[in-house]
């Protein structure tokens, strides 16, 4: 259930005050993206580079790449979905944990670039799942990733 | 000064004079101390972790020309709070084909078994909860329990990744079980005793490290594989293993295990400045401070090593410890044997 202001207001006068928990759970949350090691072949270079020393993701705290699903919270999807790896991204993206979000990384993750006509590739990763963020390019540079971590913090924390 | 020192000793006095004026018998005041003394130190355990993982990623983006995290807070310190109340409110997954008993007792077994190692650590000067008579032995075989667990979580997950992970970490700590005791047992020789406070005591002139070179490196490096820390964690390879042992666990389960590691991390320093850095002597400084500045230098040169060394192959490391580390440190204790008559025949000592 959703509190609107006036909500709260008439709660408070019934002497029910509404905590901020789950704001503290968002500020975690927004600060601690563990990113699942997954990618292709182009965007994951920009993402190591993106790790290395000239960018550093580990400012924002996102550095933890976890090998395993059940740890991670943010899918980076960065390459085209082929129907061969559908079914493993399917399976890998039910075994994250809730709360979890999907970044789309580079333009087959987001419409299936170059290969959109082909017979074996998926047109975008939100066919299959809810993307939170999308962020174009072909490859992205580590920037262009930097920047949609970054969106994607202000809408876990509602700031969007 | 004499104040400061004593700080800890009076306040634990206090409280226990306290108690049996309210009139508990000594037997009881005692206990409900005791109760005190562990809730102490899950606060230390706690805060060092906290301290602790944040200075690895910060020590790891030094090492690496990074700058590690900083957003949060002051160089970043609130990172691993973040992280924490992520942890915390994560989905609670418990596949469906597991062993559900043993998956779910086993991280809470881990971090009971590092929690025990604090028992005989000596905090400060008369800062130890229980000064036993066996210590070394105690820390020894108490620190090989976690090797069970490890077991447990592989087991109990139900997944190949997780059992081959515990299948090796088992194969790893028992075979640096046996080097990590034996560059003990040259200082156990000098010193005559197990018991920590007359280890420190026998270290009143001259620190163990200066008598026993190559015994503290033994030691070091089976105590890193003991860890489960690079350049050793086979355990935890994620190239290989995706997580080890850990694969299955999510959100605070999982970081149960994580905790226990940085506990005994604190726990194995403590130890090796206690064995072989003269424990809490110091000048200047309080005694309850000495030891944790020397436990975070030891462990600042595990974050080193782990930094800067690539994971070695599982043969190697077996066939290191038993070709290696075993030989060398039994070769110690004869040398110590030898050492030590030739003193007393020369009359040196």
């Amino acid at each position: 259930m959703v509190l609107e202001k006036d909500d709260t207001e008439i709660l408070a006068k019934n002497n029910i005050i509404v905590t901020t928990l789950e704001k503290m759970f968002n500020w975690g949350r927004a600060h601690s993206f563990w990113p699942l090691s997954y990618g292709c072949n182009c965007c994951p270079m920009e993402m190591m580079a993106a790790g290395a020393a000239r960018f550093d993701i580990a400012r924002y705290g996102y550095e933890v790449f976890r090998a395993s699903p059940r740890q991670a919270d943010l899918l980076v999807v960065a390459g085209p979905i082929t129907l061969k790896m559908r079914p493993v991204v399917e399976r890998v993206y039910e075994q994250m944990p809730e709360p979890k979000w999907v970044l789309a990384m580079g333009n087959c993750a987001i419409s299936g670039g170059p290969f959109k006509d082909g017979y074996s590739v998926l047109p975008g990763a939100d066919t299959l799942f809810k993307v939170d963020v999308y962020v174009p390019g072909c490859p992205p540079r580590p920037e262009g990733l930097f920047h949609g971590l970054l969106e994607l913090k202000k809408q876990v924390q509602g700031k969007a | 000064m004499e104040n400061v020192e004593l700080l800890f000793l009076n306040i634990a006095k206090f409280i226990f004079n306290w108690l049996q004026s309210i009139g508990l018998s000594p037997l009881w005041a005692d206990f409900v101390m005791l109760v005190i003394k562990f809730a102490c130190i899950a606060g230390i355990v706690t805060v060092n972790i906290l301290i602790l993982i944040w200075l690895e990623r910060k020590v790891s983006g030094f090492i690496q020309q990074r700058l590690g995290p900083n957003r949060l807070g002051p160089f970043g310190i609130f990172q691993t709070v973040a992280d924490a109340i992520k942890l915390l409110t994560k989905e609670d997954i418990i596949p469906s084909r597991t062993d559900k008993f043993i998956f779910r007792t086993a991280p809470i077994f881990f971090i009971i078994i590092s929690l025990m190692l604090y028992i005989v650590i000596p905090f400060g000067d008369g800062m130890q909860i229980v000064d036993l008579n066996i210590g070394v032995f105690y820390f020894l075989s108490v620190g090989s329990l976690a090797t069970i667990a490890i077991l447990m979580a592989g087991w109990g997950s139900n997944n190949k990744w997780s059992l081959l992970g515990a299948m090796r970490s088992v194969a790893q700590m028992i075979t640096y079980e046996i080097p990590l005791a034996f560059s003990l047992l040259g200082i156990i020789m000098i010193a005559g005793s197990l018991r920590m406070s007359d280890i420190i005591a026998a270290q009143s002139n001259v620190w163990f490290i200066l008598l026993q070179p190559i015994a503290f490196i033994t030691y070091f490096i089976a105590a890193t594989a003991e860890l489960n820390r690079g350049p050793f964690d086979m355990p935890e390879a994620e190239q290989e293993l995706t997580a080890g042992a850990y694969t299955e666990y999510t959100g605070m389960r999982w970081a149960l295990f994580f905790l226990a590691e940085y506990t005994n991390l604190f726990a194995v320093s403590a130890i090796a400045a206690t064995m072989f850095f003269g424990g809490w002597q110091g000048p200047f400084l309080p005694s309850w401070l000495w030891l944790p500045i020397k436990a975070y230098l030891i462990m600042m040169i595990f974050f080193w090593i782990k930094w800067t060394f690539p994971r070695i192959r599982m043969d190697h490391l077996m066939s290191f410890s038993w070709k290696v580390l075993i030989p060398i440190s039994l070769a110690n204790i004869i040398l110590t044997g030898c050492g030590i008559h030739l003193f007393r025949w020369m009359g040196w000592w």
